[in-house]
């Protein structure tokens, strides 16, 4: 922190939009912004202007008490920077949401432009969501999956539209009083997606949302629920970037997801927020008898990141994975990782780590592999191998194992290495400069995670890595 | 020996009295003279730890060696102080003793990448993707030719490649990338007789109006199938001998030793790895 301190701001914010395609703002016109900090006075205003049941208002009072009376983590990356008091925990940005973007205001449509979103849902998506801010400005399903059941709505809406099944699954997976950020996202949650996929739909496109910050000291808090119905299919993806600010902005969002028997849902992130965004987000899945859990996990931005995807393998013969990527530039703290709790017999677990620092960053692997009692025949793999390109950067990797069952079939490997001298000559021997030769081999490290990807994603996580490492040399 | 001999023209790869030293000031390259042209193939024969492939490194700009003295012209022009990949796109090429692995890298991907670069310099600064189609007709050309089984352009680049499949890959780099001056650092070590014979018959059918090439090795057997027009004797950091075709022959029959000047041991010198 001293070190950020000591320089000109400007000067700061130069050097990371060098670097960092999606450091611009628009100025719109919000419906409402709230005043700064938190109190329950703000609870009532947010839940007036959704108009949501007294269960939820309830929900959110109990939650930010649990907030308040919980301690800061004393664990993971230094959040002593955030000051809670000087944050907007809800911004309206418009009346009311369209299912055309040309209805969106025209500042607002055109943050979308440029981030390319209406063009990606006509060409490979099968829905979209866009969050702005505080609200999902924008959402759309393709109408024949409607016509299946499908049901792909924000969060706002999902609670208003289908009552019952929020009801029945809200808070399950994660409590709201989990831990103290989870208690923040459950106190002044707003946005995020509500998805249903009924028994045997498997939706083939993805269905993504994006969430953009535009004003500076927001907070934005989605919250998201997805059921994936017995042998039904869903690829969820998210992306989202903000704006470059001097002073810091909060991402807290809380993501729960239930598989039903011999269910698939694979979720995808894109993490792209600018370097002065804490970006700290629970995420937990439930898998049931045979379902199919995989969190694919791209960390590329923001300032502090924790963030560690977990999977509960529930029935007999689930399966999880999680493939994380994280990459720490100057100034980031990405600790990431994941979770994975064996509760049931026969299941198995995949869990993937690909780690880079450069230019002073911190990157790193926390990881949990619990194997309950009962959970015989259990089989496991974790992977977790750091790439550290400087020798200002810095890599930590920890690996917690908890084994209460003999007849497990558990694996571990860790691997530290540095770009060598040797390698990149040989590819800058072939006319590569030093950039496209060290991009190319943090691309090939990566690769075990990308080509798991759609072929959009890959390439979009390849050209934002090649971004990052571009601007760190000459 | 600063310009071809008879002649005032300026070859195209000249080291005019080049010396290079190791990052702790060991001279290892002592002085060399050599003049290169399209459709020249020159044969650098030299015992092990005699300095060649630190002069084949420092000829495409490793940072670990230093130029002390003399020059490298390229076109006339110095590529002393240009880094590796200025080297490339100026149309020279390492085909390397050991060549590096790069894992999650595929052949065909690296390949793609190398020549978008290239082109890309070419185009001064701005992209100038090869088209899809041209870079796949060229590709299984070359390894039609080069007789590169399909697979191996889906694999990672040298990651589990066995010694002949490497040396088989610089080569197919070498007629993707299409270098004016191709060095050949020990390209014959690793390769049984098949595999030798293919490679020699590609680096044969390069060699022409649009390259030239230098060949170091330790053996003679290469120079069975790559006839090279002109032969340099190495030792100690130095070309002590040049003829033709025959000084190799010479070589085979009767050793390094006649050629290395007194007080010099054959095994003394660089370091060759």
């Amino acid at each position: 922190m001293s070190e950020i301190e000591t320089r000109d701001e400007n000067e700061i914010i130069r050097e990371i939009r060098a670097e960092y395609d999606y450091g611009w703002h628009v100025d719109d016109s919000p419906i409402y912004k709230a005043p700064k900090g938190l109190s329950h006075e703000l609870i009532d205003v947010i839940s007036d202007h959704k108009a949501e049941p007294d269960w939820m208002r309830r929900f959110r009072h109990e939650s930010l008490d649990f907030f308040h009376a919980r301690p800061m983590p004393s664990w993971g990356a230094d959040l002593s920077g955030i000051d809670f008091d000087n944050i907007h925990y809800y911004l309206k940005p418009t009346e009311k949401q369209a299912d055309k973007w040309e209805d969106l205001p025209a500042e607002i449509l055109d943050t979308w432009d440029r981030l390319g979103i209406p063009e990606a849902e006509k060409k490979y998506l099968a829905g979209v969501g866009a969050q702005y801010e505080s609200e999902v400005v924008y959402h759309k399903l393709q109408e024949d999956l409607e016509r299946q059941g499908v049901i792909f709505l924000d969060m706002d809406s999902g609670l208003r539209e289908h009552p019952e099944l929020v009801q029945q699954y809200f808070a399950k997976v994660i409590p709201q009083n989990d831990n103290k950020f989870a208690a923040l996202n459950s106190a002044v949650w707003s946005g995020g997606s509500f998805i249903y996929v009924p028994k045997g739909v498997r939706i083939e496109m993805p269905l993504q949302a994006y969430f953009r910050i535009n004003a500076e000291n927001m907070g934005q808090f989605e919250r998201t629920l997805i059921i994936v119905d017995e042998d039904a299919y869903v690829h969820y993806v998210e992306g989202c970037t903000a704006p470059i600010y001097s002073s810091d902005s909060l991402h807290s969002a809380v993501v729960e997801i239930i598989v039903h028997k011999g269910g698939r849902c694979r979720y995808t992130t894109i993490q792209n927020w600018s370097n002065n965004v804490y970006n700290l987000v629970t995420k937990r899945a439930v898998a049931h008898e045979n379902a199919t859990m995989e969190w694919v996990d791209g960390n590329l931005g923001s300032k502090v990141t924790m963030k560690y995807p977990a999977i509960w393998l529930m029935g007999e013969g689930a399966h999880g994975e999680v493939l994380s990527i994280a990459f720490a530039g100057k100034g980031q703290h990405q600790d990431a990782g994941g979770k994975v709790v064996h509760v049931a017999p026969n299941t198995t677990s995949v869990i993937t780590s690909k780690s880079i620092s450069k230019n002073g960053g911190r990157g790193g692997y926390r990881g949990l592999l619990e194997v309950g009692k009962g959970a015989t025949g259990t089989k496991s793999k974790v992977v977790c191998d750091a790439l550290i390109l400087d020798e200002d950067s810095r890599s930590d990797t920890y690996p917690y194992i908890d084994v209460k069952e003999n007849d497990v079939d558990l694996g571990h490997e860790a691997t530290v290495s540095k770009i060598g001298e040797e390698q990149l000559f040989y590819l800058m021997s072939r006319g590569l400069s030093e950039g496209e030769a060290s991009g190319m081999i943090v691309s090939g490290f990566v690769e075990p995670i990308t080509k798991e990807l759609p072929l959009e994603y890959a390439v979009e996580m390849n050209r934002l890595i090649q971004l990052q490492m571009e601007g760190s040399v000459g | 020996m600063s310009t071809r001999e008879g002649t005032n023209e300026v070859a195209l790869l000249e080291l005019r009295n080049l010396h290079v030293a190791l990052e702790d000031g060991t001279e290892i390259v002592k002085g060399v003279d050599l003049a290169v042209d399209l459709n020249e193939k020159h044969a650098i024969m030299g015992p092990n730890g005699s300095g060649k492939s630190t002069l084949a490194y420092a000829l495409m700009g490793h940072p670990a060696y230093e130029v002390t003295d003399g020059e490298i012209l390229l076109d006339g022009e110095s590529l002393v102080d240009e880094e590796a990949d200025e080297r490339a796109r100026r149309g020279l090429f390492l085909a390397f003793q050991y060549p590096h692995a790069i894992p999650g890298v595929t052949v065909t991907s690296f390949l793609r990448s190398a020549i978008n670069a290239k082109r890309k310099a070419a185009n001064g600064g701005e992209d100038d993707p090869i088209p899809v189609k041209e870079f796949r007709t060229e590709l299984l050309a070359a390894m039609e030719q080069l007789k590169v089984p399909r697979e191996l352009a889906q694999r990672y680049l040298n990651d589990g490649f066995s010694g002949g499949e490497k040396k088989r890959v610089e080569i197919l780099q070498m007629a993707m990338l299409k270098p004016r001056i191709a060095i050949l650092d020990e390209t014959d070590s690793g390769l049984d007789i098949d595999a030798l014979r293919v490679v020699a018959g590609g680096v044969n059918e390069l060699v022409g109006s649009t390259m030239g090439a230098v060949v170091i090795t330790h053996y003679q057997r290469i120079l069975n199938y790559i006839q090279p027009d002109h032969v340099h004797v190495f030792a100690d950091g130095r070309i002590v001998a040049s003829g033709g075709p025959e000084l190799a022959l010479e070589l085979e029959e009767k050793g390094y030793d006649p050629f290395i000047p007194a007080g010099v041991a054959s095994e003394s010198g660089g370091d060759e790895s």
